[in-house]
């Protein structure tokens, strides 16, 4: 640092230490930064809201865990942000792959740290994610809840950015052979949920994530004795150990695409099964046709 | 003519409260307070009756001061202060039977205002983030004073049915915490070592005091019927609530918390029932909203500031 010792400030205060005088200020401002809020933490002194959902946890903490995989690892391209609304509530529907929830937090850090107004994407969980010990938890933190018309239409009533992967389990546990091929959407309960409350659907294709553990078999027995919806074996799971846990560094694309809009349909459009049935079906067609030109357009898997 | 308010379960804290409370207020006549013991402090303006609300007894005393409001109190939260889980399951169930069985005796009743508390709805992972008065719970409790929060609603149900005539109103509490009030809450958050399930982090909710007693005096002044989720606004994460103690958190895993809790509970430390394990793992939150706009009242405290008045008086305690 050539120029530390020309800085009066700290060269003339006796107190200060001396390696602390040397550093650069703006360092020095990040340091007490981080002191403060390492202090303020631990003294309980933040907000969440009615959620669970800990802002300042998951953008300072979660989030900067999983920056480095989606910049280095993934080398994630994110596209049609311009879809999403800067205030009000959307529901990104999405497709899901890739054995554990990956994706998800993927999009998740893609619409917090590429969107211009920085969005908080809150997702719908499975009931076996709260029911797990520190799953639960740092779901709840994340700004994530279960998926449940209530929390679904309270989430999107508030204008949050709400995700939901229809697919399920049926999606991230399926067979490597079937990649990018769409599953069953559920039941459609959240484009009812978008009806009642009026918020546009973004369909979201995920490309990439098929292939960072690539599922060649379901041990079916050893899930049903864990209580798992499917147990994965994967080229380098279990047969390495740990060593499995690294997901292939297989090069991403999320595009986020046009708006569904349902602000057209009468107040009572929810209750209509036909109507659900066939939005649900729009949703999922858009989806897979974004997929296969995605597909089209990537040259390598690991490009 | 004035009104004649009946308040039980006025020896306990909240219910002398909310009794001192309506003698002050000029439309109300008169304020007839009942419990099994004497209270604790004068209660000045009031007429105390020594009466248990499980004995018929409270039927006479209903009609012959021709009580026109009944103010319920009496379901108690803390079996070490009522004398034992048995004990206090007779107060809170039989003693409501009997309470209920009376004023539907006395033509005179025109309003009943009951404590209920927000464990009818149970707590666990399933549970919607936030409940409305009209979900139905998706974990029903099983025991203590959840379940006798649910077998006092269903009676007070039943009591609304049998004479539509009364104005029934069922305030369900969230937490109550301040500088008066003990509850299990302020007796777990005052442990120098806070135990908690490894790998949960409960969403707590918690209403200050003096505006839970606000509610109930508007529930009797104005007369509100229905069913209504009383709390302070926002949340705070257990974890969080442990850390602005400023004590220490020890997480066990829950298979070793629930032993754990027991023998604490029965060396008469606290008062730990599977219900509020499970609530101390899942956490609750309630929608308010209903309450708030029907009693025309933003509670004064949320839910952070009613913890932290509530931390306020131990640091004047300790000192």
């Amino acid at each position: 640092m050539p120029n530390a010792k020309i800085i009066p400030i700290h060269g003339d205060d006796p107190i200060v230490p001396r390696l602390v005088a040397d550093l650069e200020p703006d360092v020095m401002a990040r340091l007490m930064e981080f002191w403060e809020f390492v202090q303020r933490r631990l003294a309980g002194d933040y907000s969440v809201d009615d959620f669970g959902f800990d802002p300042e946890f998951n953008d300072k903490i979660l989030m900067a865990l999983v920056r480095p995989l989606y910049k280095s690892w993934f080398r994630v391209e994110a596209s049609g942000l311009e879809n999403i609304p800067d205030e009000t509530g959307a529901l990104v529907v999405a497709n899901h792959s890739g054995v554990i929830a990956l994706d998800a937090v993927m999009t998740q850090l893609a619409l917090l740290d590429e969107h211009p107004a920085h969005r908080h994407l809150r997702m719908l969980g499975s009931d076996l994610v709260f029911q797990s010990p520190f799953l639960g938890e740092i779901a709840r933190k994340a700004g994530h809840t279960l998926a449940c018309h209530p929390d679904a239409e309270r989430l999107l009533g508030d204008g949050e950015i709400v995700g939901v992967w229809p697919e399920g389990y049926k999606g991230i546990g399926k067979p490597f052979a079937e990649r990018y091929k769409l599953q069953r959407f559920g039941r459609g309960g959240f484009v009812a949920a978008a009806l009642r409350t009026k918020t546009p659907i973004i369909p979201t294709a995920i490309v990439g994530a098929e292939e960072t553990y690539p599922m060649i078999a379901n041990a079916t027995v050893v899930a049903r004795l864990l209580g798992l919806p499917y147990f994965p074996i994967t080229p380098t799971f279990p047969l390495l150990g740990p060593l499995g846990f690294i997901p292939l560094p297989s090069k991403w694309f999320i595009h986020f695409g046009e708006p569904i809009h349902t602000d057209q349909f009468p107040d009572n459009a929810a209750d209509d099964p036909m109507l659900v049935f066939d939005l649900t079906d729009q949703v999922r067609e858009r989806i897979q046709q974004t997929l296969y030109r995605l597909l089209m357009q990537r040259t390598s898997v690991f490009g | 003519m004035g009104r004649i308010v009946l308040v039980t379960g006025v020896s306990r804290y909240l219910g002398g409260q909310i009794a001192r409370i309506l003698a002050k207020d000029p439309s109300i006549d008169q304020v007839i307070g009942i419990d099994v013991v004497p209270p604790k402090v004068k209660l000045s303006q009031m007429e105390f009756v020594r009466a248990d609300i499980r004995n018929p007894v409270i039927a006479k005393v209903l009609g012959e001061a021709g009580v026109d409001t009944v103010v319920h109190m009496g379901v108690i939260a803390t079996p070490r202060q009522a004398g034992g889980r048995a004990t206090m399951k007779e107060i809170n169930v039989i003693g409501t039977m009997q309470l209920l069985a009376a004023c539907q005796r006395t033509p005179s009743i025109k309003a009943l205002v009951v404590k209920s508390s927000a464990s009818v709805y149970g707590s666990g992972p399933k549970d919607p983030a936030m409940f409305t008065e009209e979900m139905q719970p998706r974990h029903t409790p099983r025991s203590g004073w959840a379940k006798d929060s649910v077998e006092v609603e269903g009676f007070v149900r039943g009591f609304a049915r049998r004479r539509p005539d009364v104005a029934v109103t069922t305030l369900r509490f969230a937490n109550i915490i301040g500088p008066g009030i003990d509850t299990a809450m302020t007796t777990y958050f005052s442990l120098p070592v806070i135990p908690t399930v490894l790998g949960f982090d409960a969403r707590l909710q918690f209403i200050h005091e003096d505006d839970g007693l606000e509610f109930v005096k508007r529930a009797v002044l104005g007369s509100y019927a229905g069913t209504f989720n009383v709390a302070g606004n926002g949340t705070l994460m257990l974890s969080q609530a442990i850390r602005r103690t400023g004590h220490k958190r020890v997480s066990l895993p829950e298979f070793l918390f629930t032993p754990f809790g027991r023998s604490i509970s029965s060396a008469g430390l606290i008062d730990f029932t599977t219900e509020q394990v499970r609530y101390l793992t899942f956490g609750r939150v309630l929608d308010t909203s209903l309450a708030q706009t029907t009693f025309g009242h933003t509670p004064m405290y949320s839910t952070p500031q009613a913890f932290a008045s509530f931390l306020a008086r131990r640091e004047v305690s300790v000192a």
